[in-house]
Formats: structure tokens, C-alpha cells, sequence
């Protein structure tokens, strides 16, 4: 089912103002709206006695063990019953009328009641995937199994995507290498226009020509060096900033020892950190209040990371240190924007395939690649994405055991 | 006398009689800065981060914190910005005499050469046919450089091609001649430096630089509104910040110009 290009909005029309999901969620239970945020779908195994466990609990049901593991398990089931709440007493459920919902046996032991896609049907085989909703909580939703349903192609469903669909995307860096590659993306997924913003246009730079011959792209005046700068765009085009991607970023090679100042390093802090910060306190405002504008509301934020803002990297040291404290601003954004239900997406990478990173060895991330992370992390609705393989894997080393990796990073094994 | 001369020429400034020329392009976060090659460490553009602004921040009042590089717009070099005048006695914006910062100024018309050629030349054959015609280069004056280059904005004003910006500037042998045979104060210019845009090129690299500070003169650089300048005549009034230890500033240029003035 594919969705219209929504007609222009009538200037009389007040903006519909954000409505949330339940929120509250325990403390076992938030561990599912972790691995939702990276589009895992996990749930608590007993290391005694192997039962799976749903929903989420502090004690094992078969042996209470208090000792419960969060893994990765088989979605699979069956649909065993469904129905359709026709008025609901939360708000945003009423504002969205009949909702399916349906009780779902999974392969692996314990039933759970979750979301249903308008393609399932009652004792039909269905896989559970575990996404984010707008309260940025965890949910389970039924796909039919084997099939090709997305959460687009479901009307109700596609509110827990950031899909870019007749969307407006602004990226904040014209100069950047993948910025040519991240708006051909961005319009093949859908997205109504993309903006670009330029900065220093009086230096020529190489993109430029890419650019220019990409149908649908707006260059507009963004530095976000520049307070005043920002300001200006966002008083310009904030209003109709859908999805906005900062890959903004300044970079050169070298940790406190190598650098004879502060010079490059608050370079780095004032692209990295505070430019993503101007960009929040400008932009932040008018995408909030416009997430439930209709077809082309404002959906997400995306902050293009590299991976070493989980651990410093000593040969890109202060770069590492203003991811890291870009990285530590995203969540505050996240908190700043949860009422909204603005999605702040990171995209985390390893090295890319620039110029500043040259003489690193493979494998780097290309600009396609990282292209592809951002629109399937947008369909997806997610908010943590690791593009390629040195990115997952420092991932999954920093998720068990942050201290490890540390060790192995500053000792030089995986630099 | 001296009181007979100030006397007149507040008098004459008030009526007019002694025009006031500014030299200086507005501070501006979009005006070009010099480009380095990335490796070396950048020249700061100029910033203005609001305090507060009549509100929760601070309700009665308005203000700024700026940041920017000694060498950021309309801008004076002192000697030790160049390693040839690093060892020089008073070779620091806050050392140097103050009565250097007011004196005489030269302006050379290049803008006929500049117009058609980019890489324009200034050459000890320019500065005689100058001479020729408005007399010799006194000693202990600045020496401008007009190319209307200032007239320039935004891509076209930096000129930056594949290999490298593109701009008039002095050749070594003109900028020698300035400072060993006329002695001069400094040396002026309206683009983005006082050497020229392939000025590393040239045996020394950036020879305005290089003999310039290796000689104590100063130098002076984006600078506007030259055309308003006589050829002699001005008196100009180009004092840096009293900037500890400091290669340059950013400053006001005026120049004072009297009626009649060749």
C-alpha cells in the first residue's frame, strides 16, 4: 500500500500536536526498548533451566532463578487469536481508531500478545519483530512470516518507522564526501526534496559538481560553525525540515601527544559537538512541534557517528573524544525530544573511505554503504546503527565488556 | 605650531575639508580567510556567540564573544608573524612604537594590470613608472597596493583554483626594492595577504612576508575602499590591538585625506 503525496497544508489548519503511547515501562522491561532501538529482537533466557520468558520479569517462571539473560531468540510463531480495540482510553490509539492486535505462540515457548500488520491472519505463521514506538518504548509487532511487509505497508504501523517517503531532508554539510551519495539515497527511499547545506561558499569544493547534477537538491547557506548561520536556515526551512542528517564533521589524524595545541582539537569539538548542538537548539523546536503534521511530519534526527565515540581510538585521539561527546549529546537530545516523539537515529561507523583516513587499513565504509545504513535505519525506525563490520563488531565488544575493549583498543589490537 | 596644526586639522575635518576614508571591511563570518594546506593549522574565521540578548541571560544588556585569528579580516602583520622576523627587537603588535601606526601613505594604481591578468605582477619597473609620474617613494611611508581587488565577493574575491588561489602581489625583487632601496614603513594590499595568490611559488616563498618582517616593516592586508585613496598625500591611521605577544590584529584603517590631494 503505498502512501500519497499529502496535498499542501492549509494555512488555517492548526498543527495537530504529538500524542504519546504508554510509557511506562519496569526496569526488565526497558531492556526490550534497548534492543528495539537497535532492531533486535531478544527476550530473557534461564542460564538453569533454558526457558524463554515473556513478559519481561525479575525471576526465571520455571526455577526462579534472578539471574536472567537477555539473547537474541527465534521470532517465529504463530498467530493464535486477534481482535480490534475500536475505542481506546489512551489517547493516541483513539486518535488512530480500530487497532488489530493478537496474541502470538512463539517457536520458542511463551505466547505474547503484540501488534498485528494488516496482512496477518489468525493461525498463520508470523515472525515478531521488535521495534520502537513513538513513547521511544519497545514493542512487538507481527509480520507474516516469509512475506514482504514492512512496516510501510501498514498505515498504522508506519508511525513506528522514520521513513522518508514525500519526507524533506535536510543534510548539514554540502562538502562532505558521502553527501551526494546520502541525497541520491535519500531520494531513491522517497523523500520529497533534499536540502544541502553549504558552508564557505566562497572556497570551491569537489562535491559540488555531484551535487548539482542531482534532480530535487536545494544548496542553501549552513555553517554550523556559525550561530547566527543556523539561526537563519532554520528560521527558513525549519518548519519543513522532515528528517535532518548532521554529517558535519571535522577530523585530522593524531591524539593529545601529537597535537602542539588545542588548535585542531577545538576544531573538532566545535563541528562535531557544538555545531550538532546549534543545530539541535535551531532546528530542535520546530521539528518537535511538527511530529504529528501529517504524511510529511518531522520524524527524525541523524547524527552520522563513528564508532569510536564508544572508545577512543588513539590515532584519531581528539576526533575520538568530540564523538564521544557528540554521542553523549545525542542522548540528551533523546531525552530533550522524547515528549515529541522525534527519533534521534545514530549512525555509528568505522573508518570511511575519505581522504583523512587514507592510510588506515580496510575495511572502510563507503559512501553507499553508509547511505543504505541511513535509509534502512529510517524504514526501520531505528535509533542505534552500526554500518559495516568494524562498527558492529566494536559494538558488540563495547556491549560486553565496555573495560575490554578499552584495553584492547588503547593497547593497539584493534587500532 | 604643532597646536596650530591639530587646531586645523580638527577644523578641517569637522567641515569636511579633510576626509576620513575607511579602509576596513566589516568583521563578517562569511568574509574569506587565507587557506592552508589542511595539514597546517587554519586561520580562525570570525565567530559572534550571543551572551545574552536583553533576556533570561542577562535582561538588560546585549553582548558578544567573538573568536578569530590575529590575521582575520582587514588585518596588520607585525614581523614576528614571519619566521624571518621572529628575533627582531619590538617585533610584536604590543611592543611596536605606537607613533608607527600613524604616517604616510603611497598608493601604486595597479588595477589596469590586476583587471586583466589575475596573477598580476607588481615589479620594480611598475613601482618606476609610478614614481615617474607621482615621484619618489618617500622613506618610512606604507606603500599600498590597489588592484580594486576588494570590489571582489564572495568565490571570485579568494579565486581558488585546483592549484591554488589566484591574486596580484609583489614580486620578490619589487618588495626588495621598497624595503632596501625606499625604505618603507609597510606594505598594503586589498586581497587576502601581501603576497600574491601563488605567491609560495616565487624563491623565497611568500616574499612580502619574508622580507617584509625580516626587516621589521609591517603589513597590512584586506583592506577596502582604496580607490579613495590619492596616489600621495593620505595620512594613514592603522593601529592593531595591544594584543600580548601578539603577530597581528584585526584593526580600523583610516585614512585622512585632504582636499586637492594629488
Amino acid at each position: 500500500m503505498s502512501v500519497l503525496p499529502p496535498p499542501r497544508k492549509s494555512p488555517q489548519q492548526r498543527t495537530t500536536s504529538p500524542t504519546q503511547p504508554p510509557q511506562v515501562r519496569s526496569r526488565a522491561a526497558m531492556a526490550l526498548s534497548a534492543a528495539a532501538a537497535e532492531g533486535r529482537f531478544v527476550l530473557q533466557v534461564c542460564p538453569e533451566c533454558d526457558s524463554v520468558q515473556y513478559p519481561p520479569r525479575d525471576a526465571c517462571v520455571s526455577c526462579l532463578n534472578t539471574n536472567l539473560m537477555w539473547q537474541d531468540v527465534d521470532p517465529s510463531g504463530t498467530l493464535l487469536a486477534q481482535t480490534t480495540v475500536n475505542i481506546s482510553v489512551n489517547l493516541y490509539f483513539r486518535e488512530r481508531g480500530d487497532w488489530r492486535v493478537g496474541t502470538v505462540h512463539l517457536d520458542a515457548g511463551p505466547s505474547v500478545v503484540c501488534h498485528l500488520h494488516c496482512d496477518c491472519v489468525t493461525r498463520g505463521r508470523v515472525r515478531l519483530i521488535n521495534r520502537l514506538d513513538r513513547a521511544g518504548e519497545g514493542v512487538m509487532i507481527a509480520l507474516p512470516e516469509g512475506g514482504k511487509a514492512t512496516l510501510q505497508s501498514d498505515p498504522q504501523l508506519n508511525a513506528l518507522s522514520s521513513d522518508p517517503t514525500h519526507r524533506r531532508v535536510l543534510i548539514t554539510d554540502a562538502r562532505a564526501p558521502n553527501t551526494p551519495m546520502l541525497a541520491k539515497a535519500l531520494l531513491e527511499a522517497g523523500a520529497a526534496t533534499v536540502f544541502v547545506g553549504e558552508a564557505e561558499s566562497w572556497l570551491p569544493y569537489p562535491t559540488r559538481q555531484a551535487l548539482d547534477k542531482v534532480k530535487n537538491v536545494e544548496i542553501l547557506p549552513l555553517d554550523v560553525t556559525d550561530t547566527a548561520s543556523v539561526q537563519r536556515l532554520a528560521a527558513e526551512i525549519g518548519g519543513k525540515t522532515d528528517i535532518l542528517i548532521n554529517n558535519a564533521r571535522f577530523l585530522r589524524p593524531g591524539g593529545v601527544m601529537a597535537r602542539g595545541s588545542t588548535g585542531f582539537a577545538s576544531q573538532e569539538m566545535e563541528v562535531n559537538y557544538l555545531g550538532l548542538m546549534r543545530l539541535a537548539q535551531a532546528f530542535g523546536p520546530g521539528m518537535c512541534a511538527r511530529t504529528a503534521d501529517g504524511v510529511n511530519s518531522a520524524v527524525a534526527w541523524v547524527n552520522l557517528l563513528a564508532v569510536s565515540a564508544l572508545s577512543n581510538q588513539p590515532g584519531f585521539g581528539t576526533f575520538s573524544a568530540s564523538q564521544a561527546a557528540a554521542r553523549s549529546l545525542s542522548q540528551n537530545m533523546r531525552a530533550d525530544f522524547r515528549a515529541s516523539g522525534l527519533r534521534v537515529m545514530n549512525v555509528y561507523a568505522g573508518p570511511t573511505d575519505d581522504a583523512w583516513q587514507q592510510p588506515v587499513h580496510p575495511p572502510k565504509v563507503a559512501p553507499i554503504a553508509l547511505a543504505r545504513a541511513i535509509v534502512t535505519g529510517l524504514r526501520e525506525g531505528l535509533e542505534d546503527v552500526y554500518c559495516g563490520d568494524v562498527a558492529q563488531d566494536i559494538a558488540q565488544r563495547f556491549r560486553e565488556n565496555p573495560g575490554l575493549l578499552e584495553h584492547e583498543v588503547t593497547a593497539g589490537e584493534l587500532g | 605650531m604643532s597646536l596650530n596644526t591639530l587646531a586645523t586639522l580638527a577644523a578641517e575635518i569637522a567641515t569636511g575639508a579633510v576626509r576620513i576614508v575607511d579602509l576596513t571591511h566589516t568583521l563578517d563570518p562569511d568574509f574569506p580567510v587565507i587557506i592552508l594546506p589542511p595539514e597546517f593549522g587554519q586561520c580562525a574565521r570570525f565567530r559572534m556567540e550571543e551572551v545574552s540578548a536583553y533576556d533570561h541571560r542577562g535582561p538588560g544588556w546585549k553582548w558578544h564573544n567573538l573568536t578569530l585569528n590575529e590575521h582575520t579580516g582587514t588585518h596588520f602583520d607585525a614581523p614576528a608573524h614571519w619566521i624571518s622576523g621572529r628575533d627582531l627587537p619590538h617585533n610584536t603588535v604590543d611592543a611596536i612604537p605606537v607613533s608607527d601606526f600613524v604616517g604616510p601613505v603611497v598608493v601604486i594604481d595597479c588595477t589596469q594590470g590586476a583587471e586583466k591578468d589575475d596573477d598580476f605582477e607588481l615589479t620594480p619597473e611598475g613601482i618606476a613608472v609610478h614614481e615617474a609620474t607621482h615621484g619618489k617613494i618617500p622613506k618610512d611611508a606604507w606603500v599600498f597596493m590597489r588592484t580594486d581587488w576588494s570590489k571582489r565577493s564572495g568565490a571570485a574575491y579568494l579565486n581558488m583554483k585546483d592549484d591554488g588561489p589566484h591574486s596580484p602581489g609583489p614580486t620578490p625583487e619589487a618588495i626588495q626594492m621598497l624595503i632596501n632601496k625606499r625604505d618603507i614603513r609597510g606594505f598594503g594590499t586589498e586581497t587576502v595577504g601581501t603576497d600574491a595568490g601563488q605567491g609560495a611559488h616565487y624563491a623565497p616563498p611568500f616574499p612580502a612576508h619574508y622580507f617584509l618582517h625580516g626587516a621589521g616593516k609591517y603589513g597590512l592586508q584586506c583592506m577596502a575602499n582604496l580607490d579613495q585613496l590619492p596616489p600621495t598625500g593620505a595620512l594613514l591611521l592603522a593601529a592593531p590591538l595591544k594584543i600580548k605577544n601578539g603577530t597581528g590584529s584585526p584593526l580600523r584603517v583610516m585614512a585622512l585625506v585632504a582636499d586637492g590631494a594629488s
